[in-house]
């Protein structure tokens, strides 16, 4: 056990990539960090965990696609263990008929695609990439403030303006439009392959409790496509060996040998606070750690409901926390495989790629609306991977694990999760069966993570892996809600770090990094005025 | 023989007639030509069963700009609108929720739903209130073109940003996010009771083919709050004789002026020749020449039908051709014989001289919008059902009543094919039936009964696809970017003389006048005449 009473400048609440890639930064500054998780072992939702006998899977994330290069730099995580064992996986979306879409890049095959369509997804992907790299800026520092009051911002906001100009008259006026339409009016205007069309909608919708048709979505895809910008391994999704969970124990090895301390199985009880100023976290079994710098990177509820108090905070803090979006629509399927899985018209050769079972816009549209009134979809969307065809380690030889991200599943089931599991789960095979006949011979096991347990096995409130939903009201500056949108909290020396800050969720690692940023650079400034004085 | 004028409008509906009427007030020659054989585009009152006057579009007047009342003396022309208050919510267990407009009354209505409801509505009012006092100015503005470096363009930024930022930074945020939820999630933020947040969510989505847990509809809701009655924000009221009587002083104060508005004349093409507009040519084959063409109809039917590609830029005809503008609404007229009466609800009452409503939670909103979206028409539609004769008795005979229900959702088509008169009985038994499950003795009042499809709207109105907003609200289509990003000053850049008047520019559709204006504004400044048109907001 750590010795607690040695001082500590910082202590990180939470070992994910976000608490651990922020104490790395800090400690490489000279501080002394320690970081406290709750599970038994490091990562957050970079987890591997064996579901059945020597059959184990990334349990809550599965691919890598956003994870800024530099957090694999600085932290030497190349030296500590990790490593990817594929890159660049192309996506195919299987088709009802057996004729599938394979997306290598901005390259297409298969489902008898028209060379217009062809062409129309390259200068789509171009003009995406494009609004991308202008926001990708945006995503490596700290959002701007609503009111700019220090000179670097509003240096940074020209330089982020400037861009934009640069995009000329065309593309700008087309990302005003872009930024806040739905990705369904986008793709009736560009394409005609229905598979197409549903694909890009899947990546504008994932994670997210919202459908092709509702506004906004287009922001979701530029989102998901920001790791094309920065992201390690880019374009495209990667497998990290050994599942996602091999990540974050590098990342603690990293953090580790950089002076960090990690203790695990610590939970954290309360934040301890005197007149707005934090003074340390006091953990459930009663021990107290003293520091003058705390830093959560659990998600904003959890931070200000459990371990700040309502006590500590102003009403309309307590609102606004309140009222962030973050309950979770996305479900985690785990099955165990007798053998290699063929799904019906599919090469081969294509069962490793990302495989998406959408097959049309209007399929995820219907898939959506039954969750809007606390009810799972009928026939779900899925974001399949069969990460054992890439790493042996996974699955005994000749066997496999199939994981899929499943939408849309509600957090608030009607009637609960504990009534509605097994059905639910019925459900998903026999969706799973249309496209891939002998799944239920050839299923040894099967784990199913509703938004409940993933919420409950992940600590994340609401089972909501972006920590709060990304939507336009959302992001940015107003993440996690507008006020401590700069990683600062009303209470002196708290900060949040997690993916409920800007930019946000997926592994991308910047929310940390940020954050360190962020306080590293407090000692230097004066106090800027709260966000209420200016009321 | 052609006849020269020097500006011509197409279109006599509100913003036609307000484009024109300053136009002329400029001392211009204008003429406003109209396909039908009568004036008023989606403002009309029209006697479909004799003795009745149907106000059968667009129904009661609130955004209809002050200042324009004021400068084109509205009143002296005959325009008379009425105030009415009430407004109820049916519940589906013979409860109701009214809408009171006395302060007192309407807190303990709240408090019978929820103690913590009517504590909360003072908060909201307020929090709407401050958005509408953001969002009045810029009505009778022209929006700048956030790419161009013209200094007016680069002024009109920085009064905006000096307008928001004056917000604070609370203001701002809650501003910010205000335009970008849905309304649905904006009433979860403030209210338990579900008929609560029903009865409010209505707002959100009139018009436009959205849901309302859609990001974006809390703006919508704006859109009906923003307008006011006699300096009172957020009142509605009545234009007595029916929204025909706005066209009509319209068109009257149009004439005060000169002007010249031709019936029956419906333009074909306008006449493009190098780069510049000369005039327009009528189905029947006439000419009519004028150096100026202004169009009050949609983006979709000025640019893709009454217009030549070959005389546009490529991007304009590609943004035509992709401007959401989706049918979502249709509407009963019909004819009384008495007044009708409803469950629980006292005959007396002053609640029942507001609109009633008939569904009473969000999600049964919601899945009136997912039958939209699979192509038909709501099973369990939201209605918008108002009496005006109750205080308007101009339309219809003593003692006899006509009621105007506005209906959403209904399709453009129906998965994809033509409405069938079929179809549009069973829309209209849909509706009714919804309704006399309220009110036992309804359908034996029934004299007559006016079915509008979105159809109808297009055919008879000529709104593409019957969207009452010449074009969804949707921030991608707002401001800046309405019609289309860079094509929001009114103007059409490439053709000289060739402007658009209509709602599907900036501030966008409901019964303002304001487009029209702006246009005016903007055509007298190419002029370079004097502007007579007012700016901005002074009462606010």
């Amino acid at each position: 056990m750590t010795d607690l009473k040695s001082a500590y400048d910082v202590v990180v609440i939470g070992g994910g990539h976000n608490g651990l890639a922020c104490a790395a930064s800090l400690a490489k500054a000279g501080k002394k960090v320690i970081v406290l998780e709750a599970l038994h072992s490091p990562g957050g939702a970079c987890a591997t965990t064996e579901f059945f006998e020597q059959f184990s899977v990334s349990s809550c994330a599965q691919w890598l696609y956003q994870l800024d290069e530099s957090v694999i730099s600085q932290m030497s995580l190349k030296q500590n263990g990790f490593e990817l064992s594929a890159r660049n996986i192309p996506t195919t979306i299987l088709s009802e008929t057996g004729n599938h879409l394979t997306i290598f890049g901005d390259r297409l095959a298969g489902a008898g695609i028209s060379e217009k369509d062809k062409m129309a997804f390259k200068s789509f992907n171009k003009q995406m990439m494009k609004f991308c790299d202008v926001l990708s800026k945006a995503f490596k520092r700290r959002p701007p403030s609503l009111i700019e009051r220090s000179f670097g911002d509003v240096l940074a906001l020209l330089g982020l303006g400037m861009k934009i100009k640069m995009l000329g008259k065309s593309d700008m006026r087309d990302l005003m439009r872009l930024g806040l339409i739905n990705i369904y009016d986008v793709m009736e205007e560009n394409f005609d392959n229905d598979l197409l069309k549903a694909a890009i909608s899947v990546d504008s919708v994932l994670g997210s409790h919202m459908g092709p048709r509702s506004p906004n979505t287009v922001f979701g895809y530029l989102y998901r496509h920001m790791g094309d910008i920065f992201g390690y391994g880019r374009p495209g999704v990667s497998l990290v060996r050994g599942g996602m969970g091999q990540l974050g124990q590098s990342m603690a090895k990293a953090v580790k040998a950089l002076g960090v301390d990690i203790e695990l199985n610590a939970v954290v009880d309360r934040i301890s606070i005197d007149v707005d100023k934090v003074t340390g976290v006091i953990l459930r079994d009663g021990r107290e750690l003293k520091a003058g710098i705390v830093v959560s990177s659990s998600d904003p509820k959890t931070t200000f409901e459990k371990f700040v108090g309502p006590v500590n905070l102003e009403t309309d803090t307590v609102r606004r926390v309140k009222n962030v979006r973050m309950k979770g629509d996305a479900a985690k399927l785990h099955i165990a495989l007798d053998g290699l899985p063929k799904f019906r018209g599919l090469a081969e050769s294509r069962t490793g790629d990302r495989l998406l079972i959408a097959p049309n816009m209007e399929y995820i549209e219907r898939a959506f609306n039954p969750s809007k009134y606390g009810q799972f979809s009928k026939s779900p969307i899925m974001d399949i991977s069969i990460p054992s065809i890439h790493d042996s380690g996974l699955a005994p030889d000749g066997k496999h694990v199939l994981s899929a991200i499943v939408q849309y599943a509600p957090y608030d089931l009607e009637g609960g999760w504990e009534a509605g599991k097994q059905p639910f789960q019925d459900l998903l095979i026999d969706c799973l069966s249309q496209y891939y006949p002998d799944i239920k011979q050839q299923t040894l096991s099967v784990e199913l993570l509703t938004p409940l347990d993933i919420e409950q096995r992940h600590l994340m409130h609401g089972g909501h892996w972006h920590h709060g939903e990304i939507s336009l009201d959302q992001v940015l500056m107003m993440r996690p809600f507008p006020g401590v949108s700069q990683y600062r909290t009303p209470i002196d020396g708290l900060y949040l770090s997690g993916a409920g800050t800007h930019p946000g969720g997926g592994v991308m690692g910047l929310a940390g990094l940020n954050t360190a940023k962020e306080i590293l650079s407090q000692k230097k400034k004066l106090k800027r005025p709260n966000f209420y004085d200016s009321t | 023989m052609a006849e020269k004028y020097d500006a011509i409008v197409v279109g006599a509906g509100h913003n036609g007639l307000t484009n024109a009427a300053y136009l002329a007030k400029a001392g211009l020659k204008v003429v406003v030509l109209e396909r039908n054989g009568y004036i008023g585009g989606a403002a009309v009152s029209r006697e479909l069963y004799p003795n009745w006057k149907y106000t059968n579009c667009s129904y009661v007047c609130s955004l209809l700009r002050p200042e324009i009342i004021r400068d084109l003396r509205l009143p002296s022309q005959g325009l008379q609108v009425v105030p009415y208050g009430g407004g109820v919510t049916f519940m589906q267990n013979g409860d109701y929720f009214g809408n009171h407009t006395d302060h007192e009354r309407h807190h303990r209505e709240l408090a019978r739903h929820s103690k913590r409801d009517a504590d909360a509505y003072s908060r909201y009012e307020a929090d709407v209130m401050k958005q509408t006092r953001i969002i009045r100015p810029f009505l009778m503005r022209t929006p700048p073109d956030p790419t161009s470096l013209k200094p007016r363009d680069i002024r009109e930024l920085i009064g905006m940003a000096k307008a928001f930022g004056g917000m604070g930074e609370v203001g701002l945020a809650d501003t910010m996010r205000f335009w970008t939820m849905s309304i649905g999630d904006f009433l979860e933020e403030y209210f338990e009771s579900d008929v609560v947040k029903a009865h409010l969510a209505g707002s959100g989505i009139i018009g436009t083919a959205l849901g309302v847990y859609s990001p974006g509809t809390a703006y919508v809701l704006l859109h009906h709050y923003m307008g006011d009655v006699d300096g009172s924000i957020g009142s509605w009221g009545l234009a007595r004789g029916g929204m025909g009587a706005v066209s009509n002083a319209l068109a009257g104060a149009f004439k005060s002026f000169g002007g010249t508005v031709q019936c029956d004349s419906e333009v074909a093409q306008i006449i493009v020749k190098n780069g510049k507009t000369v005039g327009v040519a009528l189905t029947n084959g006439d000419e009519i020449h004028g150096r100026i063409v202004v169009s009050n109809l949609d983006p979709k039917r000025t640019f893709l039908k009454i217009m030549q590609e070959t005389d546009l830029p490529k991007d304009l005809v590609s943004k035509a051709k992709n401007f959401k503008i989706r049918g979502s609404s249709g509407k009963l007229n019909i004819a009384l014989d008495g007044l009708p009466t409803f469950n629980g609800l006292p005959k007396e009452s002053p609640l029942c001289l507001g609109e009633k409503h008939f569904i009473d939670s969000l999600p049964r909103m919601e899945r009136a919008y997912d039958d939209w979206k699979s192509g038909t028409w709501s099973k369990d539609p939201y209605v918008d059902m108002l009496i005006p004769t109750q205080v308007d008795p101009t339309m219809a005979p003593p003692g006899k009543h006509m009621m105007s229900v506005f209906v959403q959702y209904a399709p453009p088509k129906i998965d994809g094919r033509d409405w069938t008169s079929e179809d549009r009985d069973a829309f209209g038994k849909t509706v009714i039936d919804q309704i006399s499950s309220y009110s036992p003795n309804f359908k034996d009042l029934i004299l007559h009964c006016e079915v509008r499809s979105p159809q109808d709207i297009e055919n008879e109105v000529g709104l593409t696809e019957g969207n009452i907003f010449m074009g969804e609200l949707t921030f991608d289509q707002l401001l800046f970017n309405r019609p289309f990003p860079g094509y929001a000053q009114y103007r059409v850049p490439a053709v000289k003389g060739m402007y658009m008047c209509g709602s599907g520019t900036h501030p966008g559709g409901g019964v303002m006048a304001a487009p029209g204006a702006n246009a005016a504004r903007e055509i007298l400044m190419d002029l370079n005449r004097a502007s007579l048109v007012p700016r901005g907001y002074d009462d606010d």
